[in-house]
This record gives C-alpha cells, structure tokens and sequence, in this order.
C-alpha cells in the first residue's frame, strides 16, 4: 500500500536533486530547470497531504505555485535571453560583475 | 512683605545676567554702576525687611515654588527671613555694595571688569539663598554656588604661571583656585552625609520640621549629624585642618577677598552652626570639641600672622583667627554673641581688606610689607581707614571689636573654661600686635619703597567715600550690642553672664585691654620707627616654623598630594591602560577581525552566494529540530 510517508519521501528526494542542481550546476538555464524541479518537488508534497487531511486547500496551493511557476518561467526566460546577449555566455563563474 | 524678599534675593541675580551680557566685551563702567545700583537695591530691600522683622518681632516665611515633590521627599524652594538670616542679608548685601562700588576703581585697568562684576553679583546671590534658604537643601545650594563662584573669583587672573612654592607661597591664582574647591569638596562630603542623616531620621529637610523631631532622636544620630554639619562648616570657615586654602585664596583680586575671604562666605560655617543651634545645643560634646577647635585655630592662625610679610596673608591668618573666635563663642552656647561678632567682624575686616587693596594699588601689586614704609604721606585716608579697622580687630573701645571679643572672651570665663579663656586673651595680645606691625611696617617709618622705583599714589575719591559706611559700622556697631541681642535673642537662646562673672567683668575686660594695648605698644617700639631685621630671630627655629605655616603645606604637599598623584598614575598605567583599555579594544579588534573574514563571502559568484544560502537555510532548520526536540 502506498501511504503518505512514500510521496513525502519522493517528494524530499526530488527536491534534493533540485536543491542540488541549483548548488552544482554553472549554467543558469540548468539552475532555473533546477528551480522548477524543486517547486514541483513542493507541489507533490502539496498534493498528497491535502487528500491525506481531505483538505482541498494544499491542492488549491499547488495550483497557484504553477501558475507562478508558469510566469516566472516567462518572465526569467526573457531575462536570460537579454543576458545571453549582451553577455555572450550564461556561465556563473564569468558573470561576476558584483563582485565587492 | 513678600516682594521685598524677592526683590533683596533677585536683584544681585539681575545685576550678575545683565554684567555677564558683557562678559566678552572690553571694559564698560556703566556695568560695574548698574551692578552696584542693583546691590544697594538688594541692600535697601533688606533693610526695609530688617526693619519689619524688628517692628513685629515675627519672620516672614514664603514658599517660592515647589523644587522637589515626590513620594515622601518634599523640598520647596522657601525663603524664611527671621532675625538671624536678616541679620546676615544686611552685613552680606552691605558689604558687597561697598565692594561692588570699590571694584569700580579697583578693577579700572583690567580687561576682564565686566566678567568680574558678573562672579562677584553670583556669589551675593548664592550667598542670598544660603542665608535665607528655610531648609537645608536651599542652604546646600547656596553652600555649593558660594563655592564655585569663590573657585571663579580666586582664579580670576588664571592666566598667571605657576611658581615654586618658595617664590609664591599660593603656587598661582589657578592652583589657589583649586586647592579651595577641593578641600571644601571634602568638607561638603561631611555636610552631605549630615543632611543624609537628618532626612533618613527625621524624614524632611525643612528647618522647623527637623528642630522639632530633635526631641525624638537618640543622642548618637544627633552627635553624628552635628559632626557631619560642623565638618562641612570646618571647610567653608578654613578651621583647621583644612585652612590651608584661606590664605592661598588671597591670590584673588581683592575686593574678593574683602567680600567673599573676610566678611561673607567663610562666615557660612559659623552661620550654619548658628542657624542650626537646636541640634549643637543639645549635644553639648560636640559643642566643647567646636569651642575647643575654634579657639585653637584663633590662636593657631594669630602666631602665623605674627611673622608673615604678606600684606593680605596677615590679614587673611586674622580673618581665620578670628574665625575662631566665633566658633569659640557657638561652641560654648553664647549663639548671638558668635552672630554679633561675625557681623562687627565682617565690618571692619572688609575695611581692613579694602584698604590694603589701596595700598596694592598704590604700590602696583607689591604685596611685602618689608618693602613698603612711610606711606602715610601719600596715602593718609588709606591710613585712617586702616588704623581704624585695626584698632576695631584688636578689641580697642569703644570701637566694633572690642564689644564682640570682649564678649566673647568673658563667656568663655564665665563657661569656666580657663584654657581656653587663656589662650583667647593672649590671642587678643597678638591679634594687636601682628595689626599694628602691619599698619606701621606699612605706614610709618622709613619710605622702603623708593629703592624700587615706585610712586605711590592715594586711590579714587569715589572709592574712599564709598569705604566710609563701613569705617563707621567698625567704630559704632559695638553700641548697638544690647539692642542686637533684644532683636536676636527671640530667635537664638539668650547667654546671661553669672552673677560671678558679672561682678568680674571689668577686671576682665581691663586684662583684655591690657593685653590687647600691650601688643600696640609692642608693635609700635619695634615698627615704627622703621625696619631692624635681625639675622638671628629670623634664622630662629620659632620664626622658620611660623614663616612656613608650620609647615603644613608641606606636610600636606608631601604626604597627600604626592601619594594621591602616584596611586593616580598607577591607577592610569595599571588598571585603565592595561585593564580597562584592553577590554574596550579588543571588543572593537574582535569586531574588525570578524569583518574581515567574512568579507571573503562576497565573491560576486551568485552561485557561491546560493551555497551560503543553502547553508544557512540547513543551518536554520537544524536549529528549528533542535529546538522542537527540546522544547
């Protein structure tokens, strides 16, 4: 039987690979992919605890969390683009102009 | 009634605002006359209150305004004008308008005379609410503003150097000026833990509130509050130990020391004694030891004066002699006799102090009467001016003194204290001797002067006539000592001489007299006919000893201030460099230390910012198990 404890622990175990994408990876496409995996991670930790309370609350939230995913994606794509070509690169460890 | 206290308080106050608009700017005579207007304003108000209080016999007694109201502690600012503290108005705001009108010619040629006017009208106003504070905190008040602006004054000239002790005896104006803050610093310590005493016991500061709870108190808080009270009075009134700073403090001008050095604040102490009687009164212990000390110094002050060669120091040993004097007379319960000599004294003091003022003038600041002589010739209104007060402090009838010392001498017979009845008559006898030496080192004989180039000349018309109410106080204040003791004595507790003493009075006074003639005459086969120093008495032990001040100075420079000043450095390199400084730097050394290593994390690499992020966010989340495990 599949209980709740199984979709937290692939829920945690995506949001790992997410958490570590964003930790390891330079490109910065690759660490908005990571992003989105861990939202998502987040979504089915969301669904499963609200059919497990009966409480459609958490499912309402997953939603929402897509529907921002969905515009922050639009909105972080666009920049990326500007930064690819003004830049020429979208690797972290040349984009260190903040540097102090 | 109740303008007129506020207008004899308020109008020195008035006079030292308006002077110190000018505190910055050159010389302006018209604010030495509006100051000197505004005192005499001062003085008549007192006197128009002198005359009330004597007509109705009551006090007037006003509340200004509540100072202090809170919880149980309740000290208004409320002046009481009984006949003691008008007695003292009168001979304070007098004084202090000759003064006021004597500075005017005085201080003609310094740059700092507006300055001045403003210190000397603080100090009637501070000296103001000390005598006319119907409570003790008032009184504190005064006691403290009388301190400072005596602090000002003497220091007026700051900018003189420093010299050895051997060159100037008062090292500078500056150091005089300190030296008596800070020795009536430590008397006030004494004073202080006395009001302490009154309110933890008696709970209110108020006079009539606290003479009435005498009765309630044991003896040991009422001995303790007396000798806490009579400490304070010891530094304000220079009573040895702590009287060293009363002839340094002639480093002032000296209209200074004629005011605030003769007649008004070093009177404070006697004033305190006096006005505070139902507490000494009734400890008869501490009464004794007062009289005992006070007749000490009286004698003590007079065998320093009999050698000194400092026109003002001679005078200031006699204001500190007869200091004791009037602390004798407190101390043995004779109250109006101590109050009636403090005023006859402030008198022909302030006269004697004026006069030599003249002669400092006329001799451009030379202070040795060695080098002085035959000035009479050029200066014969200064002459009789001192004559006169001279002849008033040896106790000459029918002149000022004679009437307060003898009084005072044969209360301490009639006490049957014979020591101190001794020792007070031989006083007298040098008290003649060291004024005449003065005055005819000064006046008479052989014109020493000329050998240094100096042109005497008489002071100011306008000042010498302003001098005059006081020559005529000192010749006539003693007739009025009957009628001062009716006006004094609904308020203090009469002294009636025994029937014995009575009997004796005479023959006592004629050995006062005697005495007092026999150290004129003595004076005047040895000065008058001009100066013959010899080797040998002046190289004698006696003579060093008294030149030195006993060496007290000395003794006080070697073995207080110098350990004082070498616990300070250690103090200084032991404990705040290495202690105190090394913990402030290493909390800021720690904080740099910090800055800098952290500052490594900033990179510019978002990445690197993203680990320290994720980092954090575990750090906080084992932080939140952690504490959900404990809580």
């Amino acid at each position: 039987m599949i209980g709740l404890s199984h979709y937290l622990i692939v829920s945690a175990l995506i949001f790992s690979i997410g958490l570590v994408g964003v930790l390891r990876r330079r490109n910065l496409l690759m660490l908005f992919f990571a992003t989105e995996v861990m939202l998502n991670a987040v979504n089915i930790a969301f669904a499963a605890i609200s059919h497990y309370y009966n409480d459609l609350t958490g499912q309402m939230f997953a939603f929402f969390v897509i529907a921002i995913a969905a515009s922050e994606v639009a909105v972080g794509l666009g920049i990326l683009i500007v930064l690819y070509k003004k830049q020429g690169s979208l690797d972290l460890d040349e984009l260190t102009t903040m540097k102090g | 009634m109740e303008s007129l206290v506020y207008i004899a308080l308020f109008a020195p106050f008035v006079s030292s605002l308006f002077a110190a608009l000018f505190g910055m700017s050159p010389r302006k005579t018209f604010v030495g006359a509006i100051a000197s207007l505004l005192l005499f304003v001062s003085l008549s108000a007192s006197m128009m209150l002198a005359y009330h209080v004597y007509q109705t016999g009551e006090s007037v007694h006003i509340t200004m305004m509540d100072w202090i109201h809170m919880g149980d502690l309740y000290i208004p600012f409320g002046f009481n004008v009984d006949q003691v503290s008008v007695t003292m108005m009168n001979v304070v705001t007098l004084v202090s308008t000759v003064v006021h009108i004597y500075s005017i010619g005085y201080m003609d040629h310094d740059k700092s005379f507006n300055r001045f006017f403003s210190y000397l009208s603080a100090f009637v106003f501070s000296m103001m609410v000390l005598v006319m504070s119907d409570n003790f905190a008032g009184l504190f008040i005064g006691w403290e503003g009388v301190g400072v602006c005596s602090w000002l004054l003497i220091g007026f000239w700051y900018h003189k150097p420093d010299l050895t002790r051997e060159e100037n005896p008062s090292i500078s104006p500056s150091w005089a000026a300190n030296e008596a803050f800070i020795m009536n610093r430590i008397a006030d310590l004494g004073m202080l833990i006395g009001l302490f005493i009154i309110y933890w016991n008696v709970g209110s500061l108020q006079y009539d509130a606290v003479f009435a709870a005498i009765p309630h108190l044991t003896d040991v808080i009422l001995s303790t509050a007396a000798i806490a009270l009579f400490i304070g009075a010891m530094g304000k009134s220079a009573q040895f130990p702590l009287h060293t700073w009363l002839t340094d403090a002639m480093e002032g001008p000296t209209p200074v020391s004629a005011l605030i050095h003769a007649a008004t604040m070093v009177t404070a102490g006697v004033f305190l004694v006096i006005r505070v009687h139902p507490l000494f009164s009734v400890t008869p212990e501490v009464s004794y030891f007062i009289a005992a000390l006070g007749t000490f110094v009286a004698f003590f002050a007079a065998s320093m004066a009999l050698v000194n060669r400092d026109l003002k120091r001679i005078i200031a040993f006699s204001t500190l002699s007869q200091l004791g004097y009037m602390f004798a007379a407190a101390g043995l319960g004779a109250y109006w006799i101590a109050l009636f000599h403090l005023a006859a004294h402030a008198f022909f003091k302030a006269l004697l102090f004026l006069g030599a003022g003249n002669v400092m003038h006329a001799m451009h600041d030379e202070l040795d009467i060695f080098k002085m002589g035959g000035l009479k010739k050029s200066m014969k209104a200064t002459y009789i001016y001192m004559g006169l007060a001279s002849l008033a402090l040896a106790g000459i009838p029918p002149l000022a003194g004679f009437f307060s010392k003898d009084a005072i001498i044969e209360t301490a017979f009639n006490e049957g204290t014979l020591i101190l009845w001794v020792m007070l008559v031989v006083t007298a006898g040098m008290t003649a001797f060291y004024s005449f030496r003065q005055v005819f080192l000064t006046f008479e004989g052989d014109e020493r002067y000329k050998e240094f180039g100096i042109h005497p000349h008489e002071m100011y018309k306008f000042v010498l006539v302003a001098m005059s109410p006081l020559a005529i106080l000192a010749v006539i204040a003693g007739f009025f000592r009957e009628s001062f003791n009716a006006f004094v004595t609904h308020l203090l507790p009469g002294y009636e001489m025994s029937e014995h003493t009575h009997h004796l009075a005479l023959i006592l006074g004629a050995i006062v007299f005697a005495f007092a003639v026999g150290g004129i005459l003595l004076a005047y086969k040895k000065y008058a006919k001009g100066l013959k120093r010899s080797e040998k008495v002046e190289n004698s032990f006696i003579y060093r000893l008294l030149a030195n001040q006993y060496y007290i100075p000395n003794l006080y420079e070697e073995f207080i201030s110098k350990p004082y000043a070498m616990i300070s450095e250690m103090m200084w390199k032991g404990v705040d460099l290495k202690i105190v400084d090394t913990t402030v730097d290493g909390i800021a050394k720690f904080l740099y230390r910090s800055g800098d290593g952290t500052r490594k994390m900033q990179t510019g690499n978002l990445s690197n910012y993203l680990n320290w992020m994720a980092i954090g966010g575990v750090l906080l989340l084992v932080v939140a198990m952690i504490s959900a495990m404990i809580g």
